[in-house]
């Protein structure tokens, strides 16, 4: 079974559903969100069992294929997962289906064909596998680059009045970064031709450069700010909102759901093993934007006035978070922030497409324009609150687990960084509760009295969400045994190791055990 | 060598009918669970599962209660483990459960009054739509309090302390179309985030310093870690306790959270989830002890919040916020109580068990008042109900018998042993703390007067048409054993000791003191005091007529009580207002200078652009004359480079 | 005689047809100040040739002559078409292809 190529199916069969889709004929709209979903639940099931056959004490990277691409350049086409990338594509196979089902007619209302919308987010489900499971980086560039022209399209062709601008922006902004990290890795290429005579794109390879420190801050700036736009950092975030309010609600999960953790993946995956001198040195600095970014994007979300763009300001403070623990180096931060990918995009999924049932309801993305939906649609509120507490990471659902281990690992090395991004938490609580208040609590208002309760497929979309959240949150182990072993690995490369208690109270017993 | 006696002295596992202890948190969450996921299928038989689940697990605690006793008193200490929660690296937290004196204690107080909350619910949500869904709130409610109880570390603990925030925030926001209880569940939960935050950090230091947040380990370590450490982790606990325990600084939420059906101040707001700020400090005792500044601090905030509850709920009108005050300052003396050290813990559990009996069953009493003079809160729209409802009169009597501390009932065993604690901590610390505590009884037993004669005495001033009634044996059985339990539970509890020797496990046995004043005398200074306050309350309200609206002319003290002494005027000049300032700024920030700086970036090459396209005029000859100009410099360029 | 003199010649009959292209208006002057400049650079490239002793600079020649015809072709095509349509043949009427 092992022989078996998993990545590359579960890769192929979106891309080939993308393509039956796209040929369906005219009119045939139902039929074509029928195959999409059908072809998406495919690839999950195919995740999942691929995920139980994942070897948590195995070597670091499993299901490896590799072949040769451009032998020239060295460059191959290599696939492969730790358990970082494990999770990230199981996150991406999940949201899929979930988009699908709660965006079953986001396209019915563009004038452009249907079909056309779900073969590019069966597209996309391919770039993003690919990029999350690339072992080559060439390999991950084309993805990082090639996965802008299915969003690009989803913006602009299917989004909200500033769609266009929103998509050049976004577009622009992308291209920006990636061509940075072009630089940069052409700089990788010619330091690993001089050292291995030989160039290559081989991630381990790569991982065992000696780069001088001079030039490896130069090619680590590459990758980071290419990064730091993809996730988005502050102050590199403004084309999120614009985006995010200008795209569908589905393409907004996918956006910023998943897309947007390939920033914080290249970090985690990249970032740190190939530069850990530059990492270390830089560290410092990035934690600052991070901290910035929680309590800035928490701030600016409290004051939005439209929904879609609240929630993309609430990821802003999210995605620092994740860089807080991802630099950080203990184990404790990079396993939290891995599990916080995770965790936000099933929360911020859950934001995006209840808003996106209250959109579809009211045609209106402002926030006071709603009012007491909970009297008339006690599901959609619900469901809307347990998305907003994952969003402030209550305890009990799995949010927390991230963010705390996140905070804790971030305070045993620097504890100033720790407690000021703790202060992040009340923020969070304000931007939840106040919109909730807003949207869901007092009198309804006369439009909002005609909304229909959630139906049957809004439900399907929306409880795996819950499940997932509540189940992760009480019982997060599993994800934690196949993450743990990738973080070790990272951290190894980088040549960090946990800060050790000041009164250590195991060490302190064994003592007292031998004294006796 | 004290590391090796504590191991010892450590949990053991659980056996026999603790190995059930899981269940006593799990079946009121499986209830919520069903309740909350089942729909309206279940409003028809909702309310009695919602029951039976705590009073399922009261049975169990009960149970474990009577094992325990039968148990030696070093063996008290029962530890379950019911799997691994988040073991990342050297941090490792199983989701386990801790079972001693203390937690068995506060288990019993929210599974027995919790238990007769939701009986009485059950009448008195009788005509809400909602009530199934009320009950699964509650359930919510009672199996975090329970985690938070159980809890054998800091950060399970923590999940139960937010997640009884959740329930509070459910619970208060009940009937949420009223913008106004909906802002009271916002300020409820967000002034408890604050409190969470010390919580959080506490925790993480606690990591950082022994690499453990279970609560056994970390008491065991406290004394090797340094000084510093624990007055930090101590001063962030108690800013936990503050938010929680509705203390100064944070206390402004609690008057609020009266927007809550009347069985929630009664089970939340009065009896339990306000008192585990108590329980928080009791808990950590073994860092509280090590750091006399951090318990220094608790006791002065124990004090301060004391006589700030007392001369709020002297003030006010409505019932619910006179009760509520009324609780902030009875956990002021339990926070007193816990700061005082040694020499207080028992005293202050003490007081929570029988402030837990005796506040529900007069919040449950205000809300059979409530309920037979359709929903009105106003005291001076009462009168004259003593007789028209003769079960709530009484056990409302045996309530405020209670509270004021009158022998044989149950405040006067626990209040009184708080304020000799506090007199016998000695020093000007003890004589101010002493003064204070005594004081506050006095004001206590003047608001608690003042509340009866208003309700039940006098003559009748109803709102038209109020057609007040007794309330049905539902709604008055559980009162009726409340008010028992506030006659017995204190004598049950004080006399001989008991419950001080029953507590020795977790907090050490109690230090001999000597007392500054004799315990007898200052009993009768006690008793007069209450006096006359009762007094003062008596001469105030029920020699002359009170008046239906309330009057203006009365004194700035009164004044700036009936606006609960500004807290809410601090809070939002020096809080809120300046944030909404900030979040406005940043809006405008975010809009004009970040992305104005990546649009104007675009804005300047789209101009240069725009420019430098004049250039292309059309004519053919000024291109060939820049063609030659341009011929002309790359001549001279190589001329001058030859040379 | 000294091939300089060629070279001046030359210099001179490029900057006349220079002149011309850049001051006059009619395309067809324009056009054979054009000419003027190529048959300079053919005249350069001739005696360039000679001193050289090679024959390279002739074969350079005879491609500019060849290059020259099919251009005088294919320009004066244009010209007339223009000047069919537009009845004008100055270059600065036909100023459309601009920004």
């Amino acid at each position: 079974m092992t022989t078996f190529p998993w990545l590359t199916t579960i890769g192929v069969i979106p891309l080939v559903g993308a393509v039956v889709v796209a040929a369906l004929p005219k009119g045939r709209d139902l039929l074509a969100k029928q195959v999409a979903l059908v072809v998406s639940l495919v690839v999950l099931v195919l995740t999942v069992i691929m995920a139980t056959a994942f070897d948590p004490t195995g070597p670091t990277f499993q299901f490896v294929e590799q072949h040769s691409w451009i032998s020239a350049f060295g460059v191959s086409y290599a696939v492969g997962v730790d358990g970082i990338g494990l999770v990230l594509v199981a996150l991406a196979t999940v949201l899929v289906p979930v988009v699908i089902l709660a965006g079953w007619n986001d396209a019915d209302e563009s004038n452009r064909p249907v079909k056309v919308y779900f073969a590019l987010i069966l597209v996309l489900e391919t770039m993003m596998i690919g990029v999350f499971a690339a072992t080559d980086l060439f390999l991950f560039y084309v993805f990082f680059e090639a996965m802008l022209i299915p969003v690009y399209f989803l913006i602009g062709a299917f989004g909200g009045a500033q769609r266009s601008y929103a998509a050049v922006k976004f577009l622009l902004y992308s291209l920006f970064g990636g061509l940075l990290m072009l630089v940069a890795l052409i700089g990788l290429y010619s330091v690993s031709g001089d050292q291995l005579g030989k160039g290559t794109f081989e991630f381990s390879a790569l991982t065992g450069l000696n780069i001088d420190p001079t030039t490896q801050k130069w090619l680590f700036l590459g990758f980071f700010f290419a990064f730091a736009i993809k996730a988005p950092l502050w102050p590199f975030h403004t084309w999120l909102p614009d985006a995010a309010a200008e795209s569908t609600p589905g393409t907004a999960v996918l956006l910023v759901g998943v897309l947007d953790k390939v920033g914080t993946f290249g970090m985690i995956r990249y970032c740190l093993p190939l530069f850990p001198d530059a990492s270390k040195y830089f560290a410092p600095a990035i934690l600052v934007i991070a901290v910035i970014g929680i309590l800035y994007g928490a701030l600016a979300a409290i004051g939005q006035t439209d929904m879609m763009r609240l929630i993309a300001y609430t990821s802003l403070s999210h995605f620092g978070f994740i860089t807080l623990g991802i630099f950080a180096m203990t184990t404790q931060g990079q396993s939290g922030s891995t599990l916080y990918m995770v965790n936000h995009g099933f929360s911020t999924a859950g934001l995006f497409i209840v808003a996106g049932f209250l959109i579809s309801r009211r045609g209106s993305r402002l926030i006071a324009d709603y009012g007491g939906v909970q009297r008339v649609a006690p599901l959609l509120a619900g469901s809307f609150l347990v998305m907003g507490l994952a969003s402030l990471a209550l305890p009990g659902l799995s949010t927390f687990v991230s963010e705390f281990l996140v905070l804790v690992g971030t305070f045993t090395r620097y504890p100033a960084a720790g407690i000021v991004a703790t202060i992040g938490i009340i923020f969070a609580a304000l931007y939840v509760l106040l919109w909730y208040q807003r949207v869901a609590t007092g009198e309804p208002t006369e439009r909002v009295k005609g909304f229909k309760d959630l139906g049957l497929r809004e439900v399907l979309a929306v409880a795996p969400l819950i499940a997932l959240l509540i189940a992760l949150g009480f019982f997060p182990k599993p994800l934690l045994d196949v993450i743990n072993p990738a973080v070790s690995s990272t951290l190894q490369h980088v040549g960090q190791t946990d800060p050790t208690p000041t009164v250590p109270v195991a060490s302190g017993s064994s003592a007292e055990g031998t004294a006796q | 060598m004290s590391a090796a006696v504590l191991a010892e002295a450590g949990p053991v596992a659980a056996s026999g009918v603790f190995s059930l202890l899981w269940l006593v948190v799990a079946l009121p969450l499986f209830g919520a669970a069903i309740l909350l996921l089942a729909g309206r299928r279940s409003d028809r038989w909702g309310h009695w599962l919602g029951t039976a689940m705590p009073v399922a697990s009261f049975v169990i605690v009960s149970a474990m209660l009577f094992a325990m006793l039968g148990r030696d008193s070093s063996s008290r200490s029962i530890n379950q483990t019911v799997y691994t929660w988040i073991p990342v690296g050297g941090f490792r937290v199983d989701m386990g459960l801790l079972l001693d004196p203390l937690s068995v204690s506060f288990a019993l107080l929210i599974t027995g009054v919790g238990s007769l909350i939701h009986i009485y619910s059950i009448g008195y949500m009788s005509h809400d739509p909602a009530r199934r869904r009320f009950f699964g709130y509650l359930n919510l409610f009672v199996a975090s309090m329970l985690l938070l109880v159980l809890a054998n570390s800091y950060l399970t603990l923590y999940m139960g302390w937010e997640g009884v925030g959740l329930a509070s925030y459910l619970l208060i926001g009940f009937w949420n179309f009223r913008p106004a209880f909906a802002s009271a569940a916002n300020k409820a939960f967000v002034m408890n985030r604050v409190g969470d935050v010390g919580l959080s950090i506490a925790i993480m230091i606690m990591f950082a310093t022994f690499g453990t947040v279970s609560i056994a380990a970390v008491s065991a370590a406290a004394p090797q870690a340094s000084h510093g450490v624990l007055t930090a982790m101590g001063l962030l606990l108690l800013l936990a306790a503050c938010g929680k325990s509705a203390q100064v600084p944070l206390q402004a939420w609690l008057g609020d959270a009266m927007a809550g059906p009347t069985p929630v101040s009664a089970l939340i707001h009065a009896a339990t989830m306000v008192t585990a700020g108590v329980y928080l400090i009791a808990r950590s005792n073994a860092i509280f002890d090590l750091s006399a500044g951090a318990q220094l601090a608790v006791a002065i905030v124990g004090a301060v919040t004391l006589l700030f509850g007392a001369i709020v709920g002297a003030a006010k009108d409505d019932i619910k916020k006179s009760l509520a005050g009324s609780t902030m300052s009875q956990i002021g003396y339990m926070i007193l109580a816990v700061g005082l050290g040694p020499i207080g813990y028992a005293f202050g559990i003490a007081h929570l068990l029988t402030h837990g009996f005796f506040k529900a069953d007069l919040f449950l009493g205000a809300g059979s008042v409530m309920h037979g003079m359709n929903d009105e809160v106003d005291m001076r729209r009462y009168g004259g109900l003593r007789k028209l409802m003769p079960v709530t009169f009484v056990t409302f009597i045996f309530g405020y018998l209670a509270i004021i501390g009158v022998p044989p009932f149950a405040g006067y065993f626990t209040k009184d042993k708080i304020i000799e604690a506090a007199f016998d901590k000695g020093g000007v610390q003890g004589w101010t703390f002493g003064f204070i505590a005594l004081l506050g009884a006095g004001i206590t037993a003047f608001y608690m007067t003042r509340m009866v004669i208003m309700t039940f005495f006098g003559e009748k001033r109803w709102a038209p048409d109020t057609h007040p009634h007794e309330s049905p044996t539902v709604m008055t059985a559980p009162m009726a054993v409340l008010a028992f339990m506030s006659l017995v539970s204190g004598a049950l509890l004080m006399l001989g000791g008991r419950f001080v020797t029953f507590l020795e496990p977790v907090f050490g046995p109690e230090p001999v003191v000597a007392h500054p004043i004799s315990p007898v005398v200052l009993t009768v200074i006690t008793l007069a005091v209450v006096a006359l306050g009762v007094g003062l309350a008596y001469q105030q309200y029920a020699t002359r007529p009170v008046p239906e609206v309330a009057p203006v002319d009365v004194s700035p003290l009164t004044v700036a009580a009936r606006r609960d002494l500004y807290g809410d005027v601090v809070n939002e000049t020096l809080v809120m207002h300046p944030g909404q300032y900030l979040t406005r700024f940043l809006v405008f920030f975010d809009n004009r200078v970040v992305d104005g700086a990546v649009n104007g970036l675009a804005a300047l090459i789209g101009g240069i652009s725009a420019r430098s396209r004049r250039i292309q005029t059309g004519f053919v000859r000024s291109y060939a004359l820049s063609m030659f100009a341009g011929a002309a410099i790359v001549v001279v360029a190589v001329v001058l480079v030859r040379i | 005689m000294s091939p300089t003199y060629y070279l001046v010649v030359s210099a001179l009959l490029f900057t006349l047809g220079g002149t011309g292209v850049l001051v006059r208006r009619n395309a067809i002057v324009v056009f054979m100040s054009v000419e003027l400049m190529l048959n300079a650079s053919n005249l350069a490239f001739v005696t360039f040739a000679r001193m050289n002793g090679n024959l390279d600079g002739q074969v350079m020649a005879f491609f500019v002559m060849v290059v020259a015809a099919a251009e005088v072709v294919i320009g004066l095509a244009i010209i007339v078409s223009i000047f069919r349509t537009r009845r004008s043949a100055s270059i600065d009427d036909a100023s459309l292809l601009k920004y």
